[in-house]
């Protein structure tokens, strides 16, 4: 393949996600259907009904099985793959950590939506926020295109450093919407995730392992260590793997942030996902009305790229964190808590307010766009704002 | 199949490691050696719920299993069972793996608690999708590694901490739920019930269940001196009187049909059954308590021998 040279195509994100499952052909997949994530799952089904893959695909009877079902893949040395949203996610949980406990490589697909209740099926990122300590690799992304490299890549960092990893799309907004996706050619997808490389043979039976045993007090704390060591690796292995993916195939994925006119900003807002196209938009009109603002997207949180975030916040005035999810501690939401603690030692600390916005699907227009902006703004000028505030709600 | 006498089972039994923790008198140590001796045919893997048995059988860094062994979580052996066979299946037809020396026979195993309770729906799913493998359930009556609590396997009157014997409740409500028949209903290829003391009819089912392609089901009544208030020294006997009692009765499952393995030739109350056990003490002097479990056995009884009444056309 010609660098650069996409095979284009008409794809939603479920789409495009299902599309690189197919390409990557895992030994295994586990999953229960979902909204907005069931498509993925539907559409994998007809690729194995039609002998377009020759994965082994288990219709489980539950999420809490579906991810069971995976540990129990992986830990035969599969490559294993599920997709979920919301309740499903929730109904994972346990098992959430017992994956990344046992070092398991599962690529898991996330529609993000909202948690009950109220029940809604829309999008927003309660689902995954919930996920964020239990030792998954998360990678936020911003379109279809970029859910589909993301999720090649996850393959190959997660069974580089033997942590499981979820690909986040937003619900409905990305899951179901058709954009241009620039795919690879089946081969080259092949040829750069390679083959996993098991820690151990589970069907070795002249060397017997014992998997998941009890782990008291004499030995968990070593192999709690063990699994933080392979989260920081995991800084180095992110950027490796996405650069060496972007040089191969001439995508310009960002790895951990993707800067946003932050050269000469005086203020700055930070999002993830889709809610980060919107505001590229209203930022381009302000640039061209002469404001020096900007915006910073996380797309990897686990790990969290303080780094990163130290590096292009420290010394811009006033900064907005948006976040599609409550904690509900009064502190304001995860991401606006996690901004605010790699920035406490930044050599010139910014100014910064959070906002809650998009709850259950509500849209993130342009006009609340706009006051999120002029808000941070205000923040700049020497206003004082709350340490966070409700964006599109009726109050 | 090979009929194993005592000295193969013994030398069949692998090599499950002494230096295990189970108390003493614990039954489902002498279970896994029959399922071990009953599976020296082929090579196996094993995942287990918690629960007692994973508990004392690999506490880090020791374990007592010479077989591939995967511990995953309470409610779950099912769907990990399902994941692992699927993943073998994978790996060979790719040909990531090799074939092993023997056929390889995928076994779950869990407590009463992981199987009748928190685990039944991974447990339902899984022999509904088909998959090839063996269930085995050691029924100890309650969950014993959380410090002895009712679970849906407790029976009638029986005194647990979360089922207490007090002044106004004497025990345990209500009677246990016939899981056996519930997984029967299933129609897995085999299910069967057993007990230890009758290790000759155990290993065979242990044998069989293996042996058929697809989903199989072995109940094994397991005892548990300090849950049950026994002495360590009964324990294989109290899996005899409870068959021999009928409180526990020896029993199959196969493509539609039911088979009685054994049949008391005369009558033992259950009294014989419940005098030894500490978790009954409350009842001892309350015939009429004790009345409603032998009644509760009649019933059972009753429709068991009603179920296996329906012959095979051959048989008839
Ligand atoms: C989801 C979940 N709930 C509760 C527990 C606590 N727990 C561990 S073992 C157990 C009881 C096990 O009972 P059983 O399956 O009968 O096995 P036994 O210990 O009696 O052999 C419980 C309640 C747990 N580990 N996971
Ligand atoms: S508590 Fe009961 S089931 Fe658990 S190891 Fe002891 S005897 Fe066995
Ligand atoms: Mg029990």
């Amino acid at each position: 393949m010609e660098k650069g040279t996409f095979i284009k195509m008409a794809l939603t994100g479920n789409e495009a996600y299902a599309y690189a499952m197919k390409q990557i052909n895992p030994d295994v997949v586990a999953a229960y259907p979902i909204t907005p994530a069931t498509e993925i799952v539907q559409i994998f089904s007809k690729y194995v009904a039609n002998g377009e893959v020759d994965t082994e695909f288990i219709p489980v009877e539950s999420e809490h099985s579906a991810l069971s079902a995976c540990v129990g893949a992986s830990v035969g040395g599969a490559r294993v793959m599920t997709g979920t949203s919301s309740q499903g996610l929730a109904l994972m949980h346990e098992i959430q950590y017992i994956a990344a406990g046992l070092r398991l490589p599962i690529v898991m697909a996330v529609a993000n939506r909202t948690l009950s209740a109220p029940i809604n099926i829309h999008g927003d990122h309660s689902d995954t926020m919930g996920s964020r300590d239990s030792g998954w690799i998360q990678i936020y992304t911003e379109n279809a295109n970029e859910a589909y490299h993301s999720v090649i890549m996850a393959i190959k960092i997660a069974e580089t450093v033997n942590l499981p990893a979820m690909v986040m799309l937003d619900g409905f907004i990305i899951s179901h919407e058709m954009e241009v996706v620039n795919t690879l050619p089946d081969e080259e997808v092949k040829k750069f995730i390679g083959e996993r490389k098991p820690l151990y043979n589970l069907f070795d039976f002249e060397n017997p392992v014992t998997v998941g045993p009890l782990d008291l007090q004499d030995y968990y704390f070593e192999h709690k260590r063990q699994q933080m060591e392979a989260m920081f690796n995991a800084k180095k292995v992110i950027l490796e793997i996405t650069k060496k993916y972007n040089d191969t195939f001439g995508t310009d994925i960002p790895a951990f942030v993707e800067p946003y006119r932050l050269d000469d900003a005086e203020y700055a807002v930070v999002a993830l996902s889709s809610a980060a196209s919107t505001l590229k938009e209203i930022i381009d009109e302000w640039r061209e009305k002469g404001e020096k603002v900007g915006l910073l997207r996380l797309r990897i949180t686990r790990p969290f790229p303080y780094e990163e975030v130290k590096k292009y916040l420290s010394g811009i005035k006033a900064v907005g964190v948006m976040d599609r999810a409550e904690t509900h501690s009064t502190l304001g939401g995860p991401m606006l808590q996690e901004v605010k603690a790699a920035l406490y030692d930044a050599e010139k600390r910014p100014k910064i307010t959070g906002f809650v916005f998009g709850l259950g699907g509500r849209d993130f227009d342009d006009e609340q766009a706009n006051t999120v902006l002029s808000m941070i703004k205000d923040l700049k000028d020497g206003k004082e704002l709350p340490l966070y505030s409700f964006i599109g709600v009726r109050e | 199949m090979q009929r194993l006498n005592l000295k193969q089972l013994a030398e069949r039994s692998q090599g499950f490691a002494p230096g295990h923790r189970a108390c003493a008198g614990c039954a489902f140590p002498s279970i896994i050696r029959m399922l071990l001796a009953a599976g020296a045919d082929y090579d196996l893997v094993i995942a287990n719920a918690t629960g007692c048995m994973e508990v004392v059988t690999t506490i880090m860094p020791y374990s007592a299993w010479p077989v591939p062994w995967v511990h995953n979580a309470f409610e779950n052996a099912g769907a990990t069972i399902s994941g692992i066979e699927r993943a073998y299946k994978a790996l060979l037809k790719r040909g990531k793996i090799k074939n092993a020396k023997k056929p390889v026979k995928f076994v779950a195993i869990g407590g009463d608690g992981g199987t009748y309770d928190i685990g039944l729906q991974a447990l339902s799913g899984a022999i509904e999708r088909g998959h090839d493998f063996l269930y085995v359930l050691y029924d100890n009556e309650g969950y014993m590694n959380t410090g002895i609590q009712r679970s849906s396997a407790t029976p009638l009157h029986a005194h647990t901490t979360t089922s207490p014997a007090g002044t106004v409740i004497p025990g345990k409500q209500q009677p246990r739920k016939d899981l056996t028949k519930i997984i029967a209903m299933h129609r897995p290829r085999y299910a069967a019930q057993g007990s230890p003391a009758f290790w000759n009819d155990l290993v065979k089912k242990f044998q069989k269940g293996l042996e058929v392609d697809g989903p199989a089901f072995v109940a094994v009544l397991s005892t548990c001196p300090p849950g049950w208030g026994t002495p360590e020294n009964m324990s294989i006997e109290l899996t005899k009187l409870a068959v021999e009692t009928r409180f526990w009765p020896l029993y199959e499952y196969e493509d539609g049909y039911w088979k009685v393995n054994y049949k008391p030739r005369k009558f033992v109350p259950v009294e014989e059954f419940l005098k030894h056990q500490g978790r009954f003490k409350h009842i001892m002097k309350r015939p009429e308590l004790i009345k409603e479990i032998q009644d509760e056995i009649e019933k059972n009884w009753k429709e068991l021998l009603w179920l296996e009444s329906r012959k095979k056309e051959e048989e008839k």
